[in-house]
């Protein structure tokens, strides 16, 4: 919307900055919030790079797949196959990751692009519960079925017999060339990609390509008025995007190096779509905080069960503190996803924009009531709110 | 020969349930042009009217059990078997048809309340905030589900008279061993009589003719000084019955949880789609299309040309009528054809 305006490159360069900064210190930062336990904060991230990624597609082109979950799924069933063939070595368990899904999206983008509007939706659904519906059934010898895909005591994993690591007793994990998946240095891992691919999809943004993406999503008739054909571009928007869900895929293999064909159904797919838009659909970092926000709810809201909260209420006098803790505990433990139904439904109602669209709106609102003081300052001031709101 | 028989049969069956739901689905769309997401949350709706029904018929008090002579015994037994003795046994049997006269007007009221107090502001809206937005429902929806019935799959029994098997084989004259459910023959019955219904209603009733004069040009039938906001209202409460229905008769043959709409939801849009978004006859062909093809691509012998088709068959169909013909199949020139 705002967003074409021309941000110059030093800017970025802080924006990048700051966010590298925020997002390193993570474990600091969130430990008042109770919310830094690596776990979560590889979610975080893991999430985050995924709605990234779906942002590119979604919030730039406006063409609303409900089938990404399907590349997410190739990465983390990629990623275990190269952990038990080849190597405990991430590297080329993401690669591999990402290339897959990279091709796979280019296959079910070149037929499903060829329709768009709710043909598109509907073409990606499908594609979607095609593969998990095999990977559940006929795929078994590859994906496990069920059980889902796991790492064996007998896995062959070739490249780590050859440079002479064999394993103890114990399952290996993941690691970076002994760095371990899991943990403090899990999360700097999953960090460090995050924020490599926020670079790259900083840099999508404000290219031209970005430009053209937008042109898209805003008219694709007169886009074609004007003599540029638009799939090439849809189709490469597709295929990054598709690579984008495929590293976050890798990166859950990762960080638990389980998969499963759940990770595929379409629900799943609606994860990604309900974290985009509650951040905020072709906002740079709003789908990063969709990401952070969902996961971190989730994660509180999923705690609290019947006994924490008598106790959160038990300031109030015997016979209503039952029935209120019952109707709250509808909302959260088991019935988050009442919650999150909920929320979603509000931002889609009154707040289109999302997160970021309340933000400028809260901040619009700040500067009205400056608007007061002088006029030559309130008229700065606009201008910087119109660049900010052009950065964000 | 037998086999073919039955997967035809197999396959009416299952497109029965298919082309129900996607009936009410393509309705909505024709006439409000709102993409219900939500629907096959409506149609799992449906399915637990039959389980609030049969909770509410087997409410039970603690009775001594005089069977039981060396201690004290006691047994649940339903308030109706002990005021009605063996009627009352019989209402509880029958609790699955008898679910279909709370659905009718539970289903109706749930449909008028969705489309006044939040479909309605969606209408001009892009189609992909119409997904979005009852994409959220269906969740919030099969969540509130979730909390009052539990996530285990409820069964529900069809009555003792129709439990069994029909010897279909002797009327067709195939031979006593071919047998077919009783209930999943009923289920067929009914769902050609609802959709005869549905057709009749809008082919044969003045209001129905208005309701298909709003859908080919709204803005004529508004200037003709016809509320036709309040009919379209109207046809998506019935949209909702009709899928309510279609989930109330389903439950002796799936046992519903709270993600049987999800489930459901996906299957009926690719009907929909099929068979034309907006076009009635292409939703009921669609239905009844897939429904044989699921069947017989479910068949060992397919399955050994073609391993998992059984799985992706219907998602197949789909891709290719989308990328050939995208009005689908009995869809009118010009609609949705982008």
């Amino acid at each position: 919307m705002s967003n074409t305006k021309i941000v110059s490159p030093k800017k970025d360069m802080i924006f990048m900055a700051i966010l590298s900064a925020v997002v390193l210190t993570m474990p600091l930062w969130l430990q008042p919030f109770g919310a830094a336990y690596p776990d979560l904060m590889q979610k975080f991230m893991i999430f985050g790079i995924f709605a990234i990624g779906y942002n590119i597609l979604f919030g730039l082109t406006g063409y609303l797949s409900f089938g990404h979950a399907a590349f997410l799924g190739v990465g983390s069933y990629t990623a275990v196959w190269s952990f038990k063939l080849l190597s405990m070595n991430v590297i080329p368990a993401m690669i591999f990751g990402t290339v897959l899904s990279g091709l796979f999206a280019l296959a079910i983008g070149f037929v499903s692009l060829r329709r768009s509007g709710i043909y598109f939706s509907i073409l990606t659904l499908a594609f979607a519960q095609m593969s998990y519906n095999l990977a559940y059934s006929v795929l078994t010898p590859i994906t496990n079925g069920e059980t889902g895909l796991q790492l064996e005591q007998s896995d062959p994993r070739v490249l780590d017999h050859m440079s002479g690591i064999v394993p103890d007793g114990s399952l290996p994990t993941p690691n970076l060339f002994g760095i371990e998946g899991i943990g403090y240095s899990g999360f700097y891992i999953c960090a460090a990609l995050m924020l490599i691919s926020f670079f790259i999809y900083l840099r999508i943004f404000r290219s031209p390509f970005g430009l053209k993406l937008r042109a898209i999503k805003s008219n694709q008739n007169r886009m074609g008025y004007t003599g540029f054909s638009t799939r090439p571009y849809l189709m490469t928007a597709f295929v990054i995007s598709g690579m984008y869900a495929g590293l976050a895929g890798s990166l859950l293999a990762v960080t638990d190096p389980l998969a499963g064909a759940e990770r595929m159904q379409w629900t799943a797919s609606g994860e990604v779509v309900l974290i985009t838009i509650l951040g905020g659909v072709g906002t740079l970092i709003g789908p990063l905080l969709g990401a952070g926000i969902i996961k971190y709810f989730e994660n509180i809201f999923s705690a609290f069960n019947d006994t924490v909260l008598l106790n959160a209420f038990s300031f109030l006098p015997d016979w209503l503190a039952h029935p209120v803790a019952s109707v709250v505990g509808l909302f959260v433990g088991e019935g988050w996803h009442l919650t999150l139904g909920l929320v979603f439904m509000l931002i889609v109602i009154f707040l289109p924009g999302g997160i970021m669209e309340g933000i400028s709106r809260l901040s619009r609102l700040l500067f009205k009531r400056n608007k007061s003081e002088p006029k030559s300052d309130g008229h700065e001031s606009k201008e910087k709110e119109q660049t900010s709101a052009g950065e964000v | 020969m037998d086999a073919i028989f039955l997967q035809i049969l197999n396959g009416l069956d299952k497109g029965g349930a298919y082309a129900l739901i996607a009936l009410g689905l393509t309705l909505v769309f024709g006439t409000l042009g709102v993409v219900n997401f939500a629907h096959g949350a409506i149609f799992m709706m449906g399915a637990f009217c039959a389980v609030t029904l049969e909770k509410l018929l087997t409410l039970s008090v603690k009775v001594k059990d005089e069977s039981v002579t060396f201690f004290d015994a006691y047994k649940e037994t339903p308030y109706l078997e002990l005021w009605f003795g063996d009627t009352g046994t019989a209402i509880i049997d029958w609790s699955v048809p008898l679910s279909i006269i709370l659905a009718i007007p539970v289903m109706l009221l749930i449909g008028i309340v969705m489309e006044r107090s939040l479909i309605r502001y969606f209408y001009k809206r892009p189609h992909a905030e119409q997904i979005l937005v009852t994409f959220g429902l269906a969740i919030v929806l099969q969540e509130l589900v979730k909390a009052t019935f539990g996530a285990n799959p409820i069964p529900q029994g069809a009555p003792d008279i129709v439990s069994g098997s029909a010897a279909v084989g002797a009327i067709f004259g195939l031979g006593e061993a071919v047998v077919y459910p009783w209930w999943r023959l009923i289920y067929l019955a009914f769902s050609l009589v609802t959709i005869g219904l549905v057709f009749s209603f809008l082919h044969f009733t003045t209001y129905g003719m208005v309701v298909r004069a709003g859908m080919a040009d709204r803005e004529t039938v508004e200037l003709l000084g016809i509320n036709i906001e309040r009919r379209f209202t109207i046809v998506f409460g019935i949209a909702a019955v009709v899928a309510g229905l279609a989930g109330v008769m389903y439950t002796p043959v799936l046992p519903p949880d709270y993600h049987l709409g999800m489930d459901f939801l996906v299957l009926s849009f690719v009907v929909v789609v099929v068979g034309g978004m907006g076009s009635l006859p292409g939703a009921v062909a669609a239905g009844f299309l897939l429904g044989i093809l699921q069947s017989f691509s479910s068949m060992t012998e397919v399955k050994d040309i073609f391993p998992g088709i059984d799985q992706i068959i219907i998602y197949l169909v789909a891709v290719v009528i989308l990328l050939t013909r995208p009005r689908g199949l009995l869809g009118r020139r010009g609609v949705m054809e982008s």
